[in-house]
């Protein structure tokens, strides 16, 4: 069973579609995200499953029972919102409190269940205190374990990690991770940050102007997206006009001006059926910039100029031009980094490569 | 050389500093000498007119008498009015804070024509306040619209009197005193996070307990802030008791009227418009003390 399913749910506010007929299944103790670029209706979709937003169509169920009509109260989730959200005016330990005074927990065993929850994430000492008196990463931290003491079924996160500044992000993924894994419980995390969707889910769902673009495991949605959306949105990626002149059993044959002739893998590109214009999709990392001359060795490799740098440090973003194409290539930096005008070989894998069909609507 | 350079951009910086520290108070200073001349400066003529006597004659006679005090704060006739004076500014209080609460609450959640609803209530203060006083009487008045309404429906046969009365005097004042009320409300419900409410919720709490549990903890500092401004306002008001109350509803401000405009004592009306100064003054020292001024500051602003 499902820990959360949903059915074409849909939800208009007046004229505006903010979701489309979505339908979803959710695993029971998996880790699933929600995203998309803001205004995608990610968290529209999390206030529905929340209570928080009623659906304009469809059914959703929470542990198979249907909960459209069950008000937020009773629907026993946790919370998580981007601000905290923790009530100022009670101490640390009063907040963690909160939902089991609706529970009929007695007063020592809420003590206990406080503690363990403070506990669990790292910050026994702070009962005492007022969320005011805690950082920001401490304060998300307490807001995770008020929404955990209860022992929810589903576990809703709205981008938790979004108010933290970048190296607390980093540490609060790793800990919100082993939280989630270590109880189990059923979570759907919501963010536009395709870093935390990647190292965080079981599951990505991403999302688009109110639709789900594509739904899979972080590594098929990285390697092989879907659409032209989830390309351009995870990572950077070069999207190029491609003629596909042959369609095989296991191979796709393509043409692209100023490029070699060359296959990619017929999984590639699994929704191409016939030879015409597609589209090639490869990502900036893929692309190795070489000095010119180095020996093609087999590899697939091209000609290009690079016309902007943009050092990172540890690696640099190029700014390529082949022929008459812009494209784009991130790589690590051994030595120096190439300088803007040099003459360089692109390598890259044909298996690195995907192919969309010119109009792809999901 | 160098040494030197750095003493003088030290004075340099010094004089930035000085300069900075000065601006305040050049800026202010406008503000400053017109209280000054307009509030302080005749409080203290009121203090010591309030140690005058007023003579049989009716020239006033300088001195330190304290014979007003001592009839201000013995007289039972006074005690009475001051006394009365509190119980309707507390019920009036407590009346804008009843009715003004939901109406905040509207406004402060309402999507979008959040400034359409507080213009509606400012609305009001462009009508003079005498002006907006005298309709109830177009209203209760025994020829006034719910009683002309009340003989056309055949409920009653002859005009009620309903003015002129303790409760038309409170609903005068409710009438003008509401909006400062809601305004301070409102400040205090706009700044609390709707999350909070949605977090009690998703706790376990029904909206309702959520509201008590959270919401309203959060809004008392400006019901207390709302509270006090309509306290004070409504145990000084003057015109509201002239216009809709009776022979019988004078208020502590009708009294200071009474001595030094119909008496022309000036002494005696010193001393009751300091004793009433003086009461009030504790009241705000203990709103102070509990809540702070900067809310009531918020909640103006």
């Amino acid at each position: 069973m499902s820990a959360v399913s949903l059915t074409k749910i849909v939800k208009r506010f007046g004229e505006y579609t903010a979701v489309h007929p979505m339908s979803l299944d959710i695993a029971q103790g998996s880790f699933i995200t929600l995203l998309g670029p803001s205004g995608c209706g990610k968290t529209t979709t999390l206030r529905m499953i929340a209570g928080l937003l009623d659906p304009s169509e469809g059914e959703i169920a929470i542990n198979g029972r249907r909960v459209n009509d069950v008000p937020i109260h009773k629907r026993n989730l946790g919370l998580v919102f981007q601000n905290y959200a923790l009530f100022p005016h009670k101490t640390v330990a009063e907040n963690v409190a909160f939902g089991l005074n609706y529970r009929n927990v007695g007063k020592e065993e809420a003590r206990r269940k406080v503690a363990a929850a403070l506990d669990l994430v790292q910050l026994p000492d702070v009962g005492g205190r007022y969320p005011k008196q805690l950082s920001g990463g401490q304060q998300q931290r307490i807001a995770l374990a008020r929404a955990i003491v209860i022992e929810p079924d589903v576990l809703l996160l709205d981008e938790p990690l979004s108010a933290l500044d970048a190296n607390l992000r980093e540490d609060m993924r790793v800990e919100l991770k082993r939280i989630q894994q270590r109880i189990g419980v059923t979570t759907i995390f919501v963010t536009h940050d395709q870093t935390e969707a990647l190292a965080m889910s079981d599951q990505i769902i991403v999302m688009s102007e109110g639709r789900v673009e594509q739904v899979g495991a972080p590594e098929a949605v990285y390697n092989t997206p879907a659409t032209e959306f989830v390309a351009q949105f995870l990572g950077a990626s070069n999207i190029l006009p491609a003629q596909c002149t042959t369609v095989s059993g296991n191979e796709l044959a393509l043409e692209l001006p100023d490029f070699p002739r060359f296959a990619i893998p017929r999984e590639r590109g699994p929704d191409i059926s016939q030879s015409g214009p597609v589209r090639l999709v490869i990502r900036a990392e893929k692309l190795h910039l070489m000095p010119a001359g180095t020996s093609a060795d087999g590899i697939l490799s091209v000609a290009a100029t690079v016309e902007n740098v943009d050092y990172q440090g540890q690696s640099a973003r190029y700014f390529l031009r082949v022929g008459d194409q812009h494209l784009q290539a991130i790589n690590m930096i051994e030595d120096h980094p190439f300088t803007t005008g040099a003459q360089v070989v692109l390598r890259f894998r044909a298996k690195d490569c995907a192919a969309l069909p010119l109009e792809k609507h999901s | 050389m160098g040494q030197r350079q750095k003493r003088r951009g030290a004075l340099w910086i010094m004089s930035i500093e000085a300069r900075e520290a000065r601006q305040p108070w050049i800026l202010l200073a406008p503000a400053l000498t017109a209280i000054c001349l307009l509030l302080i400066v005749p409080l203290m003529f009121i203090v010591v007119y309030s140690f005058w006597l007023k003579s049989a004659q009716g020239a006033d006679t300088p001195g330190f008498f304290l014979d007003n005090w001592q009839e201000v704060l013995t007289d039972g006739f006074y005690r009475d009015i001051l006394f009365n004076t509190l119980k309707i500014s507390a019920i009036t209080t407590i009346a804008c804070a009843l009715l003004g609460y939901p109406a905040a609450y509207f406004i402060a959640r309402s999507k979008g024509n959040k400034l359409i609803l507080l213009v509606l209530l400012m609305l009001p203060f462009w009508i003079s306040y005498i002006i907006r006083t005298m309709s109830w009487i177009n209203i209760l008045g025994v020829s006034g619209a719910l009683n002309s309404a009340l003989i056309w429906l055949g409920i009653i046969g002859e005009p009620i009197q309903m003015l002129y009365n303790e409760t038309t005097v409170i609903l005068g004042l409710v009438h003008f005193l509401l909006p400062f009320m809601v305004l301070n409300i409102f400040v205090s419900l706009d700044g609390i996070d709707t999350n909070l409410e949605d977090a009690a919720a998703s706790l376990g709490a029904t909206r309702w307990q959520g509201f008590l549990q959270v919401t309203l903890p959060l809004s008392l500092p400006g019901l207390a802030a709302g509270g006090l401004l309509c306290f004070v306002l409504a145990a000084g008001t003057y015109i509201t008791p002239v216009i809709l109350g009776g022979p019988r509803d004078a208020m502590f401000a009708n009294l200071v009227y009474e001595a030094i405009i119909r008496q022309l004592n000036w002494p005696l009306g010193s001393a009751l418009s300091l004793l009433l100064l003086i009461v009030l003054g504790a009241l705000v020292l203990i709103y102070n003390r509990y809540l702070g001024m900067a809310q009531l500051a918020k909640g103006l602003g």
